[in-house]
């Protein structure tokens, strides 16, 4: 099965890399564009008996820095 | 009095760690123990452990963080509770925040810039282990040498920092946007200090500076003392 993790920052932290984004895509000359914020994307391919806990066990440990980041976890049925 | 018996520890893509035990062996007099990422255990007798500076794992997910769940850093943390001094320089700052033992994250610079240069950073506190050989409000030179060095954490943990004199330097200007300007904090024990600026870099004349030594001095004398 399929899992996908969005690891994306919280409000409230800098995000300077989004900012370059932002101020690149106005550069461009793409109006309308209010902010942009950077986050992560991390495709799991995981047994079927992997449970909803551990998987967020392994945000919380690994694949993401709570103290600055939040997650989502989505399963996807392959 | 017993020689000093320090350890520092090396992850792939450390860079710093010879650098780190150098400047141990040159103030100290004895060679600090060499440790690798995938050791289970720590030489025993510990005075000091070293997380050096570098770009361990390749920076992979976030900077310091499959660092900071290696095998060894279990023995890290155990001695760190034990009352070990441990000392994180750069990226074993970035370590050491990853795994727990120090408060806070650090960023990517908010000039989006790597930062490689002289710093001057004002002694913030020298009541502890790590700065007893300086005097507070004292302006050091320190180089600084990093892309993720932006220290964030609530505002609420900020003021605790600094009430509980738990800042040991400060940027005397800001380098990569830290909060209130922070290069380096303890733990609640003041037995850990991380900090973004490299003292193992200004050991000796050869070095053009020797601001870092007195650190090295003041946990070898505090440990000798004690």
């Amino acid at each position: 099965m399929k899992v996908r993790v969005y690891v994306s920052l919280k409000n409230g932290v800098l995000d300077p890399q989004g900012r370059a984004i932002h101020h690149s895509l106005e550069g461009l000359g793409f109006a309308g564009v209010n902010d942009v914020r950077v986050g992560r994307f991390i495709e799991l391919e995981v047994a079927d008996t992997v449970t909803d806990a551990s998987l967020e066990d392994m945000c919380r440990k690994l694949l993401a820095n709570t103290v600055i980041e939040n997650f989502r976890i989505e399963r996807v049925a392959s | 009095m017993s020689a000093f018996r320090s350890a520092v520890i090396t992850f792939p893509g450390s860079n710093c760690d010879r650098d780190m035990a150098d400047a141990l062996e040159k103030v100290s007099g004895t060679a600090p123990h060499r440790v690798w990422h995938g050791d289970a255990d720590l030489p025993e007798g510990l005075d000091f452990i070293a997380l050096p500076g570098g770009f361990s794992y390749g920076d992979y997910l976030r900077c310091g963080a499959i660092a900071s769940r290696s095998r060894i850093m279990q023995a890290v943390i155990a001695a760190a509770g034990r009352g070990v001094p441990v000392l994180g320089v750069c990226n074993g700052f970035q370590v050491l925040t990853e795994s727990g033992l120090l408060p806070g994250a650090l960023l990517r610079n908010a000039g989006i810039r790597f930062v490689c240069r002289d710093a001057k950073l004002i002694v913030e506190n020298s009541q502890t282990l790590f700065t007893a050989g300086y005097s507070a409000g004292q302006t050091i030179t320190i180089p600084v040498a990093h892309h993720d060095g932006n220290y964030f954490v609530d505002e609420a943990t900020l003021d605790r920092l600094e009430g509980e004199g738990r800042v040991a330097f400060r940027y005397a200007e800001d380098v990569n946007g830290s909060a209130r300007q922070i290069a380096g904090v303890l733990n609640q024990a003041g037995n850990v200090l991380g900090m973004m600026p490299h003292p193992e870099r200004v050991v000796e004349s050869a070095h053009g500076g020797t601001d870092g030594r007195a650190l090295f001095e003041s946990a070898i004398r505090g440990l000798v003392a004690a």
